[in-house]
């Protein structure tokens, strides 16, 4: 067995039991840090692909944004996790048959398909030979699918406006900073100047 | 490369088909039914870029980049949707979700 396909194995086996862990875990701070893990070995597929960049990228935005913001909210509810598993035995039947019709499915359209050598001649965008894959993508990116690159970032700007509208919430009597207030002070208002007579006070 | 491209994709398929039994074995927990569409998201994007390695086409992997951003977005505004109404009504469980009764 050579190296990569001894690597593809340790990752897609690792990846697909931390996806099991996912969603058989008790706890979901736990199912967090499976998703994690499974994160990490698709980024290794992604290296083992070629595609350095996307496996960064996974890195980054999966690692570090979406699963943190997944820990953080199921640390900061205070729930019983555990009455949620009340139905899992129940839904069990149901939800193994579907996994295995889903697969089987899955399985017979893989298995009698191939590549059309039209497909194949049809590249739209082929990958320039001597260039580095993030760079590669990078031409690609910011000419043919400029507009789709924009769209994505107003996508990620409604999105972030959007969570910030659902869960911003203004308490009533917090003394918050009233930053012109503050610069509109002047000396004169502020101090207050007093001839104080020797051993009389004010 | 010696791997097949047949290979990443029965791997997607798994990872697709075990989201998929998690949506509905955890249907209780809504945060973990996120977490699998999160992995269906993932497996999707495997097979994006599996097939974009081995045709040498590079749309595969543009499109996976476009398919990370909107997952992000998505995880963003379900927990920001999950935390407003857990404020409302203390409890995430998915049969109390019925307020609009639609």
């Amino acid at each position: 067995m050579n190296i990569p396909s001894l690597f593809f194995y340790l990752f897609s086996a690792v990846m697909i039991g931390a996806a099991f862990m996912v969603i058989s875990a008790r706890n979901p701070v736990h199912s967090v840090l499976f998703l994690i893990l499974a994160f990490f070995n698709a980024a290794g597929l992604f290296i083992l692909l070629g595609a350095e960049f996307l496996a960064m990228i996974l890195v980054v935005v999966y690692v570090g944004a979406v699963a943190v913001l997944f820990l953080f909210v199921v640390m900061m509810l205070d729930v019983d996790f555990a009455e949620f598993k009340q139905g899992f035995l129940q839904y069990l039947p149901l939800g193994a048959t579907l996994g295995v019709v889903v697969l089987i499915e899955i399985a017979l359209v893989v298995g009698a398909w191939t590549v059309g050598p039209v497909s194949i001649a049809n590249v739209t965008t082929p990958v320039p030979p001597g260039m580095t894959n993030t760079m590669a993508l990078g031409r690609v990116l910011y000419t043919q699918y400029a507009y789709l690159f924009q769209a994505a970032g107003l996508i990620l700007l409604t999105a972030m406006i959007g969570a910030i509208v659902l869960t911003l919430r203004h308490k009533a009597g917090v003394k918050r900073q009233n930053v012109a207030l503050q610069n509109a002070r002047t000396p004169a208002e502020a101090v207050e100047l007093r001839k104080v007579a020797s051993r009389q006070g004010i | 490369m010696t791997v097949s491209l047949s290979q990443f994709l029965i791997t997607a398929a798994i990872l697709f088909t075990l989201g998929v039994a998690g949506i509905i074995l955890n249907r209780k927990n809504i945060i973990v039914v996120l977490m699998s569409v999160e992995l269906i998201l993932l497996s999707v994007n495997i097979n994006l870029v599996a097939f974009s390695a081995f045709l040498g086409d590079l749309t595969g992997q543009i499109f996976a980049l476009f398919i990370l951003t909107v997952a992000a977005a998505e995880a963003a505004i379900g927990l920001a949707i999950l935390v407003a109404y857990y404020r409302n009504r203390g409890s995430i469980a998915v049969e109390d979700i019925n307020m609009m009764k639609g």
